[in-house]
């Protein structure tokens, strides 16, 4: 797997653990994720993976731990503002706006970015200016011929391909996916590995990701996580032979 | 990145836009059309007060149609505007002009204040802290000495319009009031079909992703519950001037209440709805006024018809028949 030799941590947690009621989903997570490389998160149903996400993501607040992004705690820091400092997260259930069009979807992306969020007395016209960059996005992930259909069309997996692109249109320095290639068509989780391996050449890309073989394919790093808690940790090759892992997988692993 | 666009089974869907701008067009002209020439028709005083409440009801369609806030407390701003507008034009002697900007900003900062509060909250508990604060805004009007208590501010005088216009004429009142609703009107559209209406509605569509996408979505939320509060000041200043009356029945829950019958019998989020379900709703309260029976069965009546046969509204339905589709129109959802 290539990779910088000495790549920087831009994302990282500490201790981090959820409390719901009794039930602890997460506990002791450390991680650590470096700038130019794919990690992912992988692990059996209910091991905590999406409560990492929203962790990480400030969706939900940590029970104890500290979180830093860029060299800034953001422990604290509601979601909104964690998204503008470039912390940008999809979601497991295709999280696109269904009567919006593709290009719309993309727009209102970009709208934010580039200051023309808050304009109320500004006719519609005025995001005409962001159509090139939108479009090229849109060409990016290959929806060039859906551009003015209403994303509530899209069949499931290009939902997710335009959830990517509207992802990237905030240009995240650190982008969570979170099992983009859930529910999709062969042909997509080929456009969409291709899509992720080409953005983490200049970002981090933290995924949680159950197609091992897709894992096996671009990602650097995986941490695996049971009940909560991180198993093993190291590159694909590694984890792949660790006993534990291949028990906590037994009979699923495809790779 | 160096994909080709793939082949997708999805086609482009239809959509007559150009046909549906000029229908709308041809419709707008008509209703122009038809305001300008109803005096001929009908009773000034009546028409003014549909006007107003269309707007009133517009305004609050824009918070309930485009940003899916149920508000329960919109007599505030309503009756609000309406004491502060007959103070400023009857105690202080201001010229109606500035005595409806007294209204309008005042209504503005009790929808700062008022949304300040509710706007954290969702659904149910947003409607009854919009309820409660409004219910306090009526008790400080019941006792506060400036509106007068049980007996309203009374006889309000219109004055002249940019200073040599006379608004006593019920006529040039009409076509006064008539402007102030085409503006606002032209107002709202702008607001929904803005930059910033896009961001509204993709709020409304899914509200977590557009959190991820570094939207503070309180303050969208709180933006358009302010300007959704002016605009129901406007239509209350105006109501002020038409009655030359200020009462407590315009800061009551129950003029909340109509607003919301309004909007829903004419169509939650549509532009044009709430006109028409303003102008049903006060029609039925005018003609049964004179007769025995009572106005509040009949309303009660409509609103479960309404809820149970056509949940969309006069004008939503409309949009959604085979007609309005064959003209261009579209019902979102």
């Amino acid at each position: 797997m290539p990779g910088e030799s000495n790549p920087r941590v831009v994302l990282s947690a500490r201790g981090l653990r959820r409390d719901f009621g009794a039930f602890t989903a997460v506990k002791n997570v450390d991680l650590d994720v470096h700038h130019a490389r794919v990690h992912a998160l992988i692990g059996p149903n209910g091991a905590g993976k999406t409560t990492v996400f929203n962790l990480l993501t400030k969706f939900l607040q940590p029970t104890h731990g500290t979180i830093t992004l860029l060299g800034t705690d953001i422990t604290r820091t509601p979601p909104d503002k964690v998204a503008r400092m470039g912390l940008v997260r999809s979601f497991q259930i295709s999280a696109v706006f269904p009567h919006l069009t593709v290009l719309d979807n993309v727009r209102v992306a970009l709208q934010r970015p580039n200051n023309l969020a808050v304009q109320f007395w500004r006719p519609m016209s005025a995001l005409d200016r962001l159509n090139d960059r939108a479009d090229e996005l849109i060409a990016a992930v290959g929806l060039t011929r859906e551009r003015n259909a209403l994303a509530a069309d899209l069949s499931y997996g290009r939902k997710r391909v335009l959830e990517i692109a509207t992802t990237l249109a905030l240009d995240p320095k650190v982008l969570l996916l979170d099992e983009p290639m859930a529910g999709m068509g062969q042909e997509d989780v080929g456009v969409v590995s291709d899509i992720i391996r080409t953005v983490a050449l200049d970002r981090a890309v933290l995924m949680v990701e159950h197609n091992l073989s897709v894992v096996a394919n671009i990602c650097h790093h995986v941490t695996v996580l049971q009940r909560g808690e991180i198993l093993a940790e190291g590159d694909y090759a590694e984890v792949s032979q660790d006993p534990r892992v291949r028990t906590a997988y037994m009979g699923t692993e495809e790779a | 990145m160096t994909h080709a666009a793939q082949p997708s089974p999805v086609a482009e869907p239809v959509r007559n836009t150009k046909n549906a701008a000029t229908v709308q067009i041809a419709f707008l002209l008509a209703g122009t059309l038809l305001l300008v020439l109803a005096p001929l028709f009908f009773y000034p005083i009546f028409l003014m007060k549909i006007l107003c409440f269309a707007l009133f009801a517009c305004a609050f369609n824009l918070l309930l149609g485009y940003t899916g806030l149920l508000s329960f407390g919109h007599a505030t701003f309503f009756g609000g505007a309406a004491y502060f507008t007959a103070h400023a034009v009857k105690e202080w002697g201001l010229p109606v002009e500035l005595g409806i900007l007294v209204g309008v900003a005042g209504a503005a900062a009790l929808g700062l204040i008022m949304g300040f509060f509710a706007i954290r909250r969702q659904g149910i508990y947003f409607a009854m802290i919009t309820l409660a604060l409004s219910q306090m805004f009526f008790f400080f009007c019941l006792q506060a000495g400036f509106t007068h208590g049980e007996d309203g501010i009374q006889s309000v005088p219109r004055g002249d319009l940019l200073g040599f216009i006379d608004l006593n004429s019920s006529t040039n009142m009409y076509y006064f009031v008539l402007a102030v609703f085409v503006i606002g009107m032209v107002v709202i559209w702008r607001f929904i079909n803005s930059p910033f209406g896009m961001i509204l509605k993709s709020i409304r569509e899914n509200e977590q992703r557009a959190i991820s996408l570094g939207y503070s979505v309180a303050r969208y939320k709180l933006g358009a519950f302010v300007m959704s509060a002016a605009l129901a000041g406007l239509a209350g200043a105006m109501k002020a001037l038409v009655f030359q009356f200020a009462t407590l029945t315009d800061v009551a829950w129950q003029m909340s209440g109509e607003v919301i019958l309004m909007t829903l019998l004419g169509g939650i989020g549509t532009l044009i709805g709430p006109i028409f379900g303003a102008g049903l709703v006060v029609t039925l309260q005018n003609y049964l006024a004179t007769s025995d029976f009572p106005v509040t069965i009949i309303t009660g009546v409509v609103f479960m018809v309404c809820v149970l046969v056509f949940r969309r509204g006069i004008i939503g339905e409309f949009y959604a028949s085979r007609l309005g589709r064959r003209l261009g129109f579209q019902h979102r959802r």
